[in-house]
C-alpha cells in the first residue's frame, strides 16, 4: 500500500523528517506516537502534499506510484486522505457542495459517473448519520461555527464518503470528550475492510483502545525510533517518552 | 433653460446634458424641480483629479458620446433577465414603460405621468428633498431631466403583501441615449415595504448611459428591505444613487450588487434624522477586465440612539479597479449611536486595484463605532483542505471566491433575489476564471 524510503522534510527551513523509513500492508493499521514536535504531524502533510513542507530527501510509493510526484488533488483522488488535526472553516462554502465536488471528482477519477443531487442526498445523509452529526450541518459552511468535536466527526464523514485506501488521521483524538471519540473511532473501525489502511497519528494512547492498531511505532527527532505490537503504546503511556532518549535513540 | 445652457461652455459634458432638458416635455408641476436642478447642475464646478469625490473615478467616458433621449418605441428585449418573483412589476426598457411586461395595477404604485393631483402634492413634496445634490452631483442633472418616474406610496401601518419590483432594461439604440430613471420611496409612519430595483442590459454592446436617483423617505417606525442590483453589459455607463431618510425609529434593510463597467458609480446617502433609526447596508461588487466600479456611501448620524452596520465586499480581477469610499458622519447630538463598517476586498491580478477608504467623522462622544478594510487573497490553508479532498485548484479557488461573497448573499432575507443571484453567481464564477485565479 505505501513504502515510505529514507523520507526527510523540512518545515520554515528546520529539517524535520530525517530519513523516515516505513512499509504499510493493505488492511493494517500503523500507529504513529512520539513526543510534541518529533514530527508526526508532518509525516501526514507531507504524504497529503501540504504547501510550505518541502521533501529534500527520499521517496514515497503508494500502491506503486510515486506519490511525491503528484499534485495535492491527484494524490486524493488516487485514494489518500488525510483527516485533519485542524480542519479549516471555510464560511461561505457551503458543506454539502464542497462535499459533492470532492466525490464527484474521486468517482470521475474512477471512471464513474457524477452523482445526481439526489442520491448524493442520500449518501450524504446517510454518512452524517453514522458519525452522528445532525443533518442541518450538511447545509452550513464548512466547519463554520462547527465545536471541535463536529469538525473531526465532520473530517471522518468526509473518509466516509470518498472511501479512501490510505486513511491518515492527524491527531483526531485532540480536543474531543469520550463520546466523540468513540464515534469517531466506530466510524474508522467500520471502515476496516482488510483492503484499507490506516495511519493513525496520536499523542496519547486512549484512541488505541478504541482503534486497535497492527503496529505501534514512536517516531523521535524525525525517525522512527522503535517500532512494535499494540502493547508498546501501553508501554509509552505508563513510561511516557523521555525513557526514548535516555536510551539514546 | 437656454440661458442657463448659454453660461455653461457648449463643448462641455454639462452643456451637452442640460440641452437634452430643452428638448422634453415635462409636466409644469414638475417645472419647478426642473428648474432648481438644471441651476444647480450648471453652477456645480466639474469633477477632476483634485475632487475628494471623484479622485479615482474620471468622468471622460461621458466624453465620448453624444447622448440623446431613448426613441418612444420597445425594441425587443431577453425575458429571461428577468428576476422571477412574485411582485408588483414595473419594467422600462430604455427608459420606455413596458405595459406588457408589467404588472402594475395596484395602488400603492403610480408613475408620475399618472398621478392625480393629491399625488402630485405628495411627489412634490418629497420628490427632489430627499436627496442631497452636494454630495451627488448627478442628482441635479436628474432633477434637471425628470419627466416621469415611479412612486411607492405605503399609507400608514399599511404591509404590502407582495414586494414591488422595478426592472430597467438596457437595449442598444443606433445613438447612444441617456436614461434617467427615477424612484421616489414614501413609506407613512410603520408601513412596510420590500422593493426590488433591477438594471440590467441584453449582451450586445451598447453605450447609453444611465443616471438613477432613488429617494426613500421612512416615516416613523417605517420599515423598508431594499435590493438594488446592478448588472450590465460592461460598455454602459451607470451613475446612479439611493437617498434615504430615515425618521423616528425606522428600519432600513439594504443590499446592493454591482458588476464593473467602463463607468460605474453608485451613491448611497442615508440619513438617519430622528432617534432610534437603524440601517444596515451590505454591498457586494465585482469587476474584471478594465471596468471601473465605485461605491461612495455616506451616513449621517444626526439624531441619538441610532445605529448603522454597513458591510461591503469584492473582487476585483485582471486589470479592472473598484474604489470603495464608507463614510459615517456622527454628529454632536447623536449620542448613544452604535455604528460599523467594514469592507473586504480580493484582489485576484497583480494589476487589479482597489481603493478603500473607511472613515468615521465623530462628534459625540458616548458612542460605539468601529470601521475596518482589508484586502486579501484567497486563503491557503483553505485551499489545501478543498484540494486534499480531490478538488482541483481552479474548483477550490472558485468555490473560496464564491464563498467570499457568499456570506452576503446568504444574508438576502428575500428567497427570491438571494436564489436569483446565487445562481448568477455562480455561473459568473464558473466562467469567469480572473475572478478565481491569481494571473501574474
Amino acid at each position: 500500500m505505501l513504502e515510505i524510503r529514507n523520507l526527510s522534510a523540512r518545515v520554515e527551513g528546520n529539517d524535520i523528517l530525517r530519513q523516515l523509513t516505513l512499509s504499510i500492508r493493505p488492511g493494517e493499521v500503523h500507529a504513529i506516537m512520539g513526543p510534541n514536535g518529533a514530527g508526526k504531524s508532518t509525516l501526514g502533510n507531507v504524504l497529503a502534499g501540504r504547501p510550505g513542507y518541502e521533501v529534500t530527501g527520499g521517496e514515497v510509493l503508494f500502491q506503486g506510484k510515486d506519490l511525491l510526484a503528484m499534485e495535492i488533488e491527484e494524490r486524493a483522488r488516487e485514494g489518500v486522505f488525510l483527516a485533519f488535526q485542524y480542519p479549516v472553516e471555510i464560511p461561505g462554502v457551503s458543506n454539502m457542495e464542497f462535499l459533492k465536488a470532492a466525490v464527484d471528482a474521486r468517482r470521475r477519477h474512477r471512471g464513474e459517473s457524477e452523482l445526481s443531487s439526489f442520491d448524493f442526498m442520500k449518501l450524504a445523509r446517510d454518512a452524517a448519520k453514522r458519525v452522528s452529526l445532525d443533518q442541518a450541518f450538511l447545509k452550513r459552511g464548512v466547519n463554520e461555527g462547527f465545536s471541535g468535536g463536529e469538525k473531526k466527526r465532520n473530517e471522518i464523514m468526509q473518509m466516509l464518503l470518498l472511501e479512501p485506501s490510505l486513511c491518515i488521521l492527524d491527531e483526531t483524538d485532540s480536543g474531543l470528550d469520550i463520546d466523540a471519540l468513540q464515534v469517531v473511532a466506530a466510524g474508522v473501525n467500520a471502515m476496516r475492510d482488510g483492503q484499507r489502511s490506516f495511519i493513525v497519528v496520536t499523542h496519547y494512547q486512549r484512541l488505541l483502545d478504541y482503534i486497535v492498531p497492527d503496529h505501534v511505532h514512536v517516531l523521535a527527532a524525525g525517525r522512527i525510533a522503535r517500532s512494535g505490537g499494540k502493547e508498546l503504546a501501553l508501554e509509552l503511556e505508563a513510561r511516557g517518552y523521555s525513557w526514548l532518549e535516555d536510551e539514546g535513540v | 433653460m437656454s440661458e442657463l445652457i448659454n453660461d455653461l461652455p457648449q463643448a462641455s459634458v454639462q452643456a451637452q446634458l442640460l440641452q437634452l432638458a430643452d428638448r422634453q416635455g415635462a409636466p409644469d408641476w414638475l417645472a419647478p424641480l426642473r428648474l432648481a436642478g438644471a441651476r444647480e447642475w450648471r453652477d456645480a464646478a466639474w469633477p477632476d483629479r483634485r475632487t475628494e469625490l471623484w479622485k479615482y473615478t474620471p468622468l471622460a467616458a461621458l466624453r465620448r458620446h453624444r447622448f440623446q433621449f431613448p426613441v418612444d418605441i420597445l425594441p425587443a428585449w431577453p425575458d429571461e433577465l428577468l428576476l422571477d418573483v412574485d411582485a408588483i412589476r414595473l419594467v422600462f426598457v430604455n427608459g420606455v414603460f413596458d405595459a406588457v411586461a408589467s404588472r402594475s395595477q395596484h395602488a400603492a404604485v403610480v408613475r408620475f405621468s399618472a398621478a392625480d393631483a393629491q399625488q402630485q402634492t405628495l411627489i412634490a413634496r418629497h420628490l427632489g428633498h430627499v436627496a442631497t445634490t452636494s454630495r451627488h452631483l448627478f442628482a441635479s442633472l436628474s432633477n434637471a431631466l425628470v419627466a416621469d418616474g415611479v412612486l411607492v406610496h405605503v399609507a400608514r401601518d399599511q404591509v404590502l403583501d407582495k414586494p414591488v419590483h422595478i426592472v430597467h432594461v438596457a437595449v442598444p439604440q443606433a445613438e447612444p441615449v441617456l436614461v434617467s430613471p427615477r424612484v421616489l420611496v414614501v413609506l407613512e409612519s410603520h408601513a412596510q415595504l420590500e422593493l426590488i430595483e433591477q438594471f440590467v442590459s441584453d449582451s450586445q454592446v451598447q453605450h447609453s448611459f444611465v443616471n438613477s436617483l432613488t429617494e426613500i423617505h421612512c416615516g416613523a417606525g417605517a420599515q423598508l428591505r431594499h435590493y438594488r442590483v446592478n448588472l450590465e453589459q460592461e460598455q454602459q455607463l451607470h451613475v446612479g444613487g439611493v437617498h434615504v431618510d430615515l425618521w423616528r425609529d425606522a428600519q432600513y434593510r439594504g443590499f446592493t450588487l454591482a458588476e464593473g463597467s467602463v463607468l460605474k458609480r453608485i451613491d448611497y446617502q442615508i440619513n438617519h434624522q430622528a432617534a432610534g433609526a437603524s440601517a444596515v447596508l451590505d454591498g457586494i461588487y465585482l469587476t474584471r477586465n478594465q471596468q471601473l466600479l465605485d461605491y461612495h456611501t455616506n451616513v449621517e448620524h444626526k439624531a441619538p440612539h441610532c445605529t448603522t452596520n454597513e458591510s461591503f465586499r469584492g473582487i476585483v480581477a485582471d486589470e479592472a479597479r473598484a474604489v470603495f469610499n464608507g463614510r459615517i458622519h456622527i454628529h454632536p447630538q447623536a449620542q448613544q449611536t452604535l455604528a460599523e463598517l467594514n469592507n473586504r476586498t480580493l484582489l485576484t491580478s497583480d494589476r487589479a486595484e482597489i481603493d478603500t477608504k473607511p472613515e468615521l467623522e465623530i462628534y459625540a462622544d458616548d458612542v460605539k463605532c468601529a470601521h475596518g478594510a482589508t484586502v486579501s487573497q484567497l486563503d491557503a490553508t483553505a485551499q489545501f483542505y478543498l484540494r486534499s479532498r480531490g478538488l482541483s485548484e481552479t474548483q477550490a479557488r472558485s468555490m473560496l471566491s464564491f464563498g467570499f461573497i457568499n456570506e452576503l448573499l446568504q444574508g438576502i432575507e428575500q428567497p427570491a433575489v438571494r436564489e436569483h443571484l446565487h445562481r448568477h453567481l455562480q455561473r459568473l464564477f464558473a466562467e469567469t476564471l480572473p475572478l478565481t485565479v491569481t494571473t501574474p
